[in-house]
């Protein structure tokens, strides 16, 4: 085996293990990429029955149990659209009315069927996306209260 | 005081780390012996002195010093005393400290334990590692200052997260640090030999046991950190695909890789560009762990509160550290001498089968966990990426590696017989079938067909390895007795070879049994009532309180039965915080090895008579952690090899010739 050719093989397998990689990684995106959008966005764009993540503050007082006992009910809000959100299950212990939220699952009739809520270590901590869809809303509503006026 | 004390000495250990990486290699570069010299005894110093800031930083949290902010903001006076000595590291300040303590003390050991390396090979190793305590320290020393006290000083502190008081979560940080900093080791090894231009199988040597070192510890630091997960969030699960996890991960693949491929370098002589890159590679993903944990862009459990300060100045040290090594890759790797041929099938070939496979597996976990990042920051959508993409990713990629990584050891140096090894491993082939056969009549067939496929490649791995080690100490072939002589005098690199691999066979058995035949059960419950759980039935007995040192705790009582027998009460609590506020949840297990029953509580119902309960089981799924302990095991077996000892201290007159090892 000369140097040149063992190099051809290598070259083949890394090229064959780079492909494969690629497809499969695309293959995969194209399935099971979870979009996030807050109540506002949601409004703007209807997304059919596809997987997504919502995110936003839990509304104070919207936290109800269905009579089942696993069942909660509340609301998601970004303090300007809200959407309510149904989840069957325990809730993360760090789950509270008033606090951020990431939730993931699909509209079903106007409601968001959560599939999985998630946890956050820590009580100060605003998820990233939240934090943003917030910040969003806050300027959207800016805007439009300036815009008001003008009207 | 002492916290002064501290901060003097973080400064000090600043400046030697700037001697460390400067003088030494000037040295090395004019050949001057006294210049090289500094390089010990600053390593030895620049340990010391962080050491004691460190120690500074402990005594601090240990005595609830609440002048000091790091302590008011993650400590109380309540606070067990163990998790007052882990909540140094369980805040963003003090696991900077401890990543540092780390570095520091891995630093120190190459220059005490190395004398036999060669001076200026030395020299330039400890330097570079001196660089990067400079970053780390700077780093400490402009954003994350854990000395800073405040005035007037706080009656009390905020409390660690209670999520974190967990004696699995106090030691996983260390052991992943551990593994993360060790691999710093095989970066500077890596980028000395760059400078040096110079790479041989004596370099290998030196490298592979830092490697190992590194390896066992991130395997311990990452099976912690995934049990803490399955019983401390209850919520049953045990890996997430979650970024922060797959930080981890990533070297964790990368310098599984390292591992293989310091091999051929070692053995053959090959493979060294390429062995050099995947130190680099290696160091960088343990930087880049760093830096998505650090900088709060991802969300996820281990996320600290967002600083965009620190994430930018880690940002930039990862820049400078693997731009510069790959930039110096770059202008020298074409130098270095390409070393022995070896035919695709060979053990050489599997080894780099080994590596393709661990790199592409390497990629598509870094694609799945920035690519989010990637669309977020080119303000394309916001998305995340979770456990489907990984399973439908990683998992083909997984399969053939593991079915090669048993085939492997079967083929000869420099040209392999693939057909004789296949045929030497028919008794694994036998195993693998009558426990596919058994899995399916146990289950009734039931369960995925990946779950079968599961079966298979666990049994293909552990029994395929005994093979391995069977064959070589020829047992059945000659007298016991012989085998056994065989068996005593094999290197224990070999038996840390067998070991590591098989125990990869008893977790794949574990991640198969859990993913593919959990129960779970959740319901609401009231006290008196029974829930079926599998094979198991669930009575939920009374509800009492229990107070803790720092918290309050709602304790339920199962009894838990099987055909009328009563097989274990279980105790699950719900734990408040009354400092942080903050409740979580302590799960409840029973196991006996071959399952666990696991019982979380969850909160009471509106009306307060009622409970929700998480009830699952989970079979097989201590043998997850049982395999990644024997892989760690396997490493330190491996390092205990006397090759590696050759040149420590005690050896040092003989190891002046060390080369006459037997081959395998």
């Amino acid at each position: 085996m000369t140097r040149k050719k063992r190099r051809l093989y290598m070259l083949g397998l890394a090229l064959l293990g780079l492909g494969a990689a690629t497809a499969l990684t695309l293959t995969a995106f194209e399935d099971n990429i979870v979009f996030f959008f807050s109540p506002t966005q949601l409004q703007a764009q209807p997304v059919g029955d596809r997987n997504f993540r919502l995110g936003g503050l839990v509304e104070q007082g919207s936290v109800t149990k269905l009579p089942d006992g696993v069942t909660t009910r509340f609301v998601v809000t970004d303090t300007v659209n809200s959407v309510p959100v149904t989840y069957r299950g325990q809730l993360p212990d760090l789950f509270r009315e008033g606090q951020g939220v990431v939730a993931e699952g699909r509209m079903a009739s106007g409601v968001f069927q959560a599939r999985e809520v998630l946890a956050k270590h820590d009580e100060n901590y605003m998820p990233p996306e939240v934090a943003d869809a917030l910040k969003q809303a806050e300027h959207f509503k800016a805007t439009a209260k300036t815009l008001k006026p003008s009207s | 005081m002492i916290p002064e004390l501290g901060h003097y000495a973080l400064v000090l250990a600043l400046f030697v780390a700037l001697v460390q990486s400067g003088v030494p290699l000037v040295g090395a570069a004019t050949g001057n012996a006294a210049w090289m010299g500094v390089a010990r005894p600053a390593a030895v110093a620049q340990m010391l002195l962080v050491l004691v800031a460190y120690g500074a930083l402990t005594w601090a949290h240990v005595v609830s010093d609440f002048s000091v902010m790091n302590v008011v903001q993650n400590s109380h006076s309540a606070k067990p005393m163990l998790y007052k000595v882990s909540g140094v590291w369980g805040n963003h300040e003090g696991s900077m400290m401890l990543w540092i303590v780390m570095l520091t003390v891995f630093g120190a050991a190459v220059a005490v334990f190395g004398r036999n390396l060669p001076p200026s090979l030395k020299a330039r190793v400890i330097a570079v590692q001196g660089l990067i305590g400079v970053g780390f320290l700077l780093f400490i020393l402009t954003t994350s200052n854990p000395f800073i006290r405040v005035v007037p000083a706080p009656l009390d502190g905020n409390d660690l997260n209670p999520l974190l008081q967990d004696p699995g979560l106090a030691f996983h940080p260390p052991f992943l640090y551990a593994g993360y900093v060790g691999f710093s080791i095989a970066f500077s090894f890596a980028v000395a030999a760059l400078i040096e231009g110079r790479v041989d199988p004596a370099w290998a040597r030196w490298v592979r046991p830092w490697t190992l070192a590194a390896w066992s510890t991130l395997t311990a630091g990452i099976a912690l950190g995934s049990w803490w997960a399955y019983y401390e969030l209850g919520w049953g699960g045990w890996w997430y695909w979650d970024p922060v996890e797959n930080a981890s991960f990533m070297p964790w693949l990368a310098g599984t890789a390292l591992l293989h491929s310091a091999i051929v370098v070692e053995k053959r002589d090959a493979l060294k560009t390429w062995t050099i890159l995947l130190a680099i590679i290696t160091f960088s993903l343990s930087l880049m762990g760093t830096f998505l944990v650090r900088s709060g862009i991802l969300t996820s459990v281990h996320a600290f509160a967002v600083d965009p300060a620190r994430g930018v100045f880690i940002l930039v040290l990862l820049g400078i550290a693997t731009g510069g090594s790959l930039l110096l890759y770059s202008l020298r790797a074409p130098t270095l001498k390409a070393g022995g041929l070896f035919a695709p099938i060979s053990r050489e070939g599997s080894l780099v089968l080994n590596n393709l496979l661990l790199s592409t597996a390497t990629a598509t976990v870094f694609i799945g966990t920035l690519y989010p990042l990637f669309l977020d920051v080119m303000k394309l959508g916001k998305v995340s990426v979770g456990a489907p993409f990984f399973n439908a990713t990683f998992v083909p990629v997984a399969i053939p590696m593991v079915i090669a990584m048993v085939v492997g050891p079967f083929l000869a140096w420099k040209r392999g017989d693939l057909p004789g090894a296949l045929t030497r491993l028919w008794s694994a082939g036998v195993a693998v079938v009558v426990c596919v056969a058994i899995a399916a009549y146990i289950t009734n067939g039931g369960g995925p067909l990946l779950a079968l496929v599961g079966i298979a490649l666990a049994a293909w791995a552990f029994f395929g390895s005994l093979a391995e080690f069977a064959e070589r100490i020829r047992l059945f072939r000659v007298p016991v007795k012989d085998s056994w002589n065989r068996a005593v005098h094999l290197p224990r690199s070999a038996w840390g070879m067998t070991i590591a691999h098989a125990c990869m066979g008893i977790s794949i058995l574990g991640m198969t049994g859990t993913s593919a035949w959990q129960t779970e059960v959740i319901q609401a419950m009231k006290p008196g009532e029974t829930a079926q759980l599998a094979q198991y039935s669930v009575r939920f007995d009374s509800v009492g309180e229990v107070q803790g040192a720092n918290f309050r705790a709602e304790e339920g009582v199962f009894t838990v039965t099987r055909d009328g027998q009563t097989v274990a009460t279980l105790k699950p609590q719900r734990r408040s915080y009354p400092v942080t506020r903050m409740t979580t949840t302590e799960s409840a297990i029973h196991t006996t090895v071959f399952s666990d029953v696991y019982i979380a509580l969850g909160d009471p119902t509106q009306n307060g008579t009622a409970w929700i309960v998480r009830l699952y089981h989970h079979p097989l799924v201590p043998w997850i952690w049982l395999g990644a302990l024997g892989m760690m095991a396997g490493g330190l077996v491996s390092l205990s090899d006397r090759r590696f000892r050759v040149g420590a201290p005690e050896r040092r007159r003989s190891a002046a010739k060390p080369t006459l090892q037997p081959a395998e």
